[in-house]
């Protein structure tokens, strides 16, 4: 675990000494910001006084803050695979590998901790996004309970694009591979509910529970069930173990 | 433990699909040793280091580093080893004090120690002023220094360096052969070269592979050839009737044969026939064995103009066991037929040195030997 952390420090490190990693932070606030301002200030300005006529308990919370954060996951989907193709491939590429498999450190170690320097990342860009809704306490009540229920939701489909990067990124010694990979796998993810019409039965339960889109839905709507806590757990999981079955087979040589 | 060897390996294997890149590979190392290991290029040195150091799993056979078995125990055997692969493996990110942190705490040094041993390998390999420098702005020989320093940051038993000094220049390959012969009094080291000279510096103990396989393994100071062989040139003997028979009749001759003149020296070429390969009578004192032959030669009016030693060049050697290897063995099948073609060569490290030598030279060397010497159209 020592080990692993300390893998998870350095790719930190290693992600902020590049103009990467900041970037893509910046990217996300400016376009966000954006995107905050005008559903805040436009949609919801001139919704405000229908909504308030309709007595609906739609309030600002549930109308700004889960577009913001489902248009954030939608975007780190394109922005992440950028992120995390580094990860494993890169070393692989540079030869840097064979310094953590000469090292008393075992495989998981080695996956867990660059998931786990990808997961701060991923923590910090929750937190930042989460800071625009959070403002509006300021000047308003917002309701806490679906706000933290949007930010797990958001923060665990990261982990869950982070989990499929840094398998994508084993798969392959060339981070640009890797980074299409891992785009192929998110997409598939999130649209799978959609390749559901047109099959019938279980096939098509499999398919919609398989996407990411619902499972997120249901978070971002403020219903916390733990069938979706758990939908992203086995897929962080599974896609981890992938990752450290392929570097064993690595290992072994093609 | 301490007369256990340090490392052990028996039967390694290691196949890619259908390619045998090392095919039953044993060595064992004592501490304080520095191995050799000579090949070359694409003869399976990279892939037995890399399966030494666990990057690379073998397909079969068995590798045991201080009493721990790296397939079972990987963790406790990797603990005892530094690797530095054939690219020394750095993130160009990092300084160097902070790449060395990282090592260490990899390595498990624990953290109270961890300055302490990044300062210590820092000023073995001379890089104590470069520690905030980034890894991506390094030369390639201060790279290479930081290889070696990740490799010993954690005082491992066993250091293995993979061509620590390619690319080097002459200042800088110095400084590195003097390196790894300091880490030798410590560690066992096994290093790998195709750079033979590079072997015959540092090495106490030399491994030729060969396709995959052990083609000769000896220690350094009983490598076949190790005599004391002289190259003698004499003014115009061809004229004259001295040659072989008189010197052989002299005391401090052992054995005279026809030799060559070295063929990468462009001087003016002296007629092949002056000069003679002579091994002088065995002698506590070499200078004594040697003035005796000079002034005999003096007293004969044989003029001589040139005596050089021939150091026992790991070149021949290497050349001999590729050769002798190559020229009957068909790179396509994998029986066992390559048994009988490496006989001559494969010698066990106990054999006397002058009975190698001679199958050596029965191998396939260029250089004529005593027999063939009465053939003079052996070396016109």
């Amino acid at each position: 675990m020592n080990a692993a952390l300390e893998i998870a420090a350095r790719d930190l490190r290693r992600m902020f000494a590049g103009p990467l990693a900041w970037s893509a932070l910046a990217l996300m606030q400016l376009v966000l910001g954006l995107f905050f301002f005008l559903t805040f200030l436009w949609d919801f300005g001139h919704k405000q006084a229908l909504l308030v006529g309709a007595k609906s308990s739609f309030g600002i919370t549930a109308y700004v803050a889960a577009p913001l954060f489902k248009t954030t996951a939608l975007l780190m989907m394109l922005l992440l695979p950028v992120l995390s193709m580094r990860t494993l491939a890169e070393e692989r590429r540079n030869g840097t590998m064979a310094l953590l498999l000469s090292s008393p450190v075992s495989m998981s170690a080695i996956v867990i901790g660059k998931y786990l320097s990808l997961l701060a990342f991923m923590a910090l860009m929750t937190l930042m996004v989460s800071l625009m809704p959070l403002a509006l306490a300021l000047g308003g009540t917002i309701d806490f309970g679906l706000l933290a229920s949007a930010m797990l939701g958001l923060f665990l489909s990261l982990a869950t694009f982070s989990a499929a990067g840094v398998y994508a990124s084993s798969l392959t010694n060339q981070p640009g591979a890797a980074a299409v990979a891992t785009l192929a796998i998110l997409l598939s993810l999130w649209f799978a509910h959609t390749s559901s019409t047109g099959v019938e039965g279980s096939a098509a339960h499999v398919l919609q529970w398989l996407s990411l889109t619902r499972h997120i839905d249901a978070l971002m709507r403020g219903v916390f069930s733990s069938v979706d806590v758990v939908y992203f757990l086995i897929l962080i999981t599974t896609f981890l173990v992938f990752a450290v079955r392929r570097l064993d087979a690595l290992r072994l040589g093609e | 433990m301490s007369d256990e060897p340090l490392v052990q390996v028996s039967g390694l294997h290691k196949r890619y699909g259908a390619a045998h890149a090392v095919r039953g590979l044993s060595l064992t190392l004592q501490r304080g040793q520095i191995l050799g290991l000579l090949g070359a290029n694409g003869a399976g040195k990279t892939t037995t280091m890399a399966m030494l150091a666990g990057v690379l799993a073998p397909t079969s056979g068995s590798i045991v580093i201080a009493g721990h078995d790296l397939a079972k125990h990987p963790l406790a055997a990797k603990a005892s080893l530094g690797y530095l692969p054939e690219a020394a493996p750095l993130y160009p990110e990092l300084s160097v004090d902070e790449f060395l942190r990282h090592c260490a705490i990899l390595r498990g040094v624990p953290r109270a120690r961890v300055n302490a041993a990044v300062a210590r390998s820092k000023s073995r390999c001379a890089l104590t002023d470069t520690g905030q420098r980034l890894l991506g702005n390094l030369s390639k020989g201060y790279r290479q220094r930081v290889g070696i320093a990740q490799a010993i940051v954690h005082e491992p038993d066993l250091v293995i360096l993979d061509e620590p000094t390619s690319g080097l220049d002459p200042a800088q390959l110095r400084e590195i052969r003097s390196l790894i012969r300091e880490l030798g009094a410590q560690h066992a080291v096994v290093i790998s070269t195709h750079l033979l000279p590079e072997a015959q510096h540092v090495c106490d103990q030399v491994q030729i592979i060969h396709q995959g396989q052990l083609a000769l393994s000896a220690p350094m100071d009983a490598l076949p050839g190790a005599q004391d062989e002289y190259r003698v040139r004499l003014r115009d003997i061809s004229n004259q009737e001295v040659p072989i028979a008189a010197l052989q009749t002299l005391d401090m001759v052992a054995n005279a044969r026809a030799g060559q003149a070295p063929a990468n020296e462009h001087r003016r070429a002296a007629p092949a026939a002056d000069v003679l390969l002579v091994r002088l009578a065995q002698s506590d004192d070499c200078d004594q064995v040697l003035s005796a032959f000079s002034r005999e030669c003096a007293r004969r009016d044989w003029t001589l103009l040139e005596l050089v030693a021939l150091r026992p060049s790991l070149e021949d050697l290497f050349m001999a066991t590729a050769y002798s290897a190559d020229s009957d063995s068909d790179s396509g099948s994998h029986n066992d037929s390559h048994s009988d073609a490496m006989a001559p060569a494969a010698t066990p490290p106990g054999l006397p040195a002058a009975q190698t030598s001679e199958a050596m030279q029965n191998g396939g060397t260029p250089r004529p030997t005593q027999k063939t010497a009465t053939m003079p159209d052996n070396d016109a």
